[in-house]
């Protein structure tokens, strides 16, 4: 399957040429990939839609029936988890500098988590993946093409599941859980001193970009408005139906 | 796709950047150039690659550990970069400074290529650099930078013998290999992207000759106040 893609075209940088499990564009040349058992299921969606709850429960129900896991999140990197901490406490960091750390974070967890998991045939829960990162680039104004050029190195996800929901019942169930933060809120990009508006202004960009990616990148997307239990069934029957034949 | 690095900029000020590998003599002659600018009353600002405070704690923790892969390496340059270029770099060229950058991209060009990361990805990645009005690349046979750095008794570093690939466990060994496929890289960059090449082979004195005359063509019409061009 793999012999029928087309080399990245060099003027694009090509993420759109891709097959799950290959790498987007023009990858990391010294690290062919070849045939791995692993797969990479990525769970997207904006702030407080609940991912990581949603994350553990698919992880334990995968884990009953055998599976191996791993986890892999945003800024978990060990290499660059103390310097971005460093640059959100400062606030100093422009946004291409800020985007280019939570690449370097990325491609450190890409070469020493998730391809090796891959290899040794474990899947990978990814608590979101680049897409996250493109759209709060993209929200800041970082040109999308360049964008999408970066994250040529990363890996196409076996499956992307997209926590859909809509700006009113986030603001609700952030509001019920921990409060609006402040870069949750993209304070950062001054569109209202109030943090309320704030909130909303910069998610709706947000979910705005999530929905333009989606066609893009095949989202399979799921409506993350109903009760946990609800959105975790709906889950574990799609990952069923893609793991099933393998199983 | 933002293609800044290939168009020439309208700030007021102007970048000299210098380029060659370790050994090549390029800190050398861009420390006497700044000596010269300033001396003819020019307000001269001057860069080293990999230097903003904040990157420099990861690139220093991922160096101690022999943590950096090729990607990263690249991409904490990358960082480090943009950091650079938007706080040290952008504002002297808009206040009419002449800013000298000792490596720039093309450092990245030749490096992070020599270490396998793709070759049209790292351009593409510092496409949002400012082109420079003048790049010197200092070109030096390889076995000359090995002699000067030696004779300096300076330690081979290990990221700069390129150890990390693990082509040879002997450091001078591993820096000819490493630094002669930089040099090759570096070559191709030569028409690409216009870099001036100076044959580092002339005394320091007859180079820095050339690199004023050079840098004097560059900078007719900028305004400067003193007309007088130092006492060579």
């Amino acid at each position: 399957m793999r012999e029928t893609r087309t080399m990245a075209t060099s003027d694009t940088g090509g993420i759109e040429e891709r097959l799950p499990g290959d790498y987007y564009g023009h990858g990391l040349p010294y690290l062919p990939l070849g045939d791995y058992p692993g797969k990479i299921i990525a769970i997207e969606g904006t702030d407080g839609v609940g991912r990581s709850t949603q994350i553990q429960m698919l992880r334990e129900w995968l884990e009953v029936r055998g599976y191996g896991v791993i986890e892999t999140g945003w800024t978990r990197s060990a290499l660059m988890q103390p310097t971005i901490d460093l640059a959100k406490a400062s606030n100093t960091l422009n946004k291409l500098t800020f985007v280019l750390l939570y690449a370097t974070d990325f491609a450190d967890r890409l070469e020493k988590e998730v391809i090796p998991a891959l290899k040794a045939g474990f899947i990978v829960l990814s608590d979101r993946y680049i897409y996250t990162a493109i759209a709060r680039a993209a929200v800041r104004g970082v040109d999308r093409g360049w964008l999408r050029s970066l994250y040529g190195f990363a890996i196409a996800p076996h499956q992307v599941f997209y926590l859909k929901v809509d700006v009113e019942t986030l603001i609700c169930r952030v509001l019920e859980s921990r409060g609006m933060d402040y870069w949750e809120s993209g304070m950062d990009m001054k569109h209202a001193d109030d943090i309320y508006e704030s909130f909303r202004t910069y998610q709706n960009k947000l979910l705005k970009e999530y929905t333009a990616m989606s066609r893009e990148y095949q989202f399979n997307v799921i409506d993350a408005r109903p009760r946990v239990e609800i959105i975790q069934d709906e889950l574990r029957r799609r990952v069923e139906a893609f793991l099933a034949p393998t199983a | 796709m933002l293609n800044t690095l290939t168009r020439p900029h309208e700030y007021p000020g102007k970048l000299l950047v210098v380029e060659g590998v370790d050994g090549s003599g390029k800190t050398t002659q861009i420390g006497l150039l700044a000596k010269w600018l300033t001396a003819a009353g020019h307000r001269v600002f001057l860069t080293e690659w990999n230097s903003s405070a904040l990157v420099k704690a990861a690139t220093r923790a991922g160096k101690k550990k022999n943590a950096l892969t090729p990607m990263t390496f690249s991409l904490l340059h990358a960082t480090d970069f943009a950091d650079r270029l938007l706080y040290k770099i952008v504002p002297p060229l808009k206040a009419g400074m002449i800013v000298l950058a000792d490596r720039y991209a093309y450092t990245a060009f030749s490096r992070d290529v020599a270490r396998g990361v793709d070759r049209q990805w790292v351009r593409d990645l510092y496409s949002f650099a400012v082109k420079p009005d003048l790049a010197l690349y200092f070109r030096v046979p390889i076995e000359v930078s090995i002699e000067r750095l030696l004779a300096r008794r300076v330690k081979l570093k290990f990221y700069e013998a390129g150890m990390d690939m693990g082509w040879s466990s002997n450091p001078v060994e591993s820096f000819r290999l490493f630094q002669g496929k930089v040099i090759e890289e570096y070559d191709r960059l030569v028409d690409e992207y216009g870099l001036h090449v100076l044959n580092a082979a002339g005394t320091i004195t007859e180079q820095q000759r050339t690199v004023r005359q050079l840098v004097a063509r560059e900078l007719e019409g900028i305004d400067e106040g003193d007309e007088d061009d130092g006492d060579e």
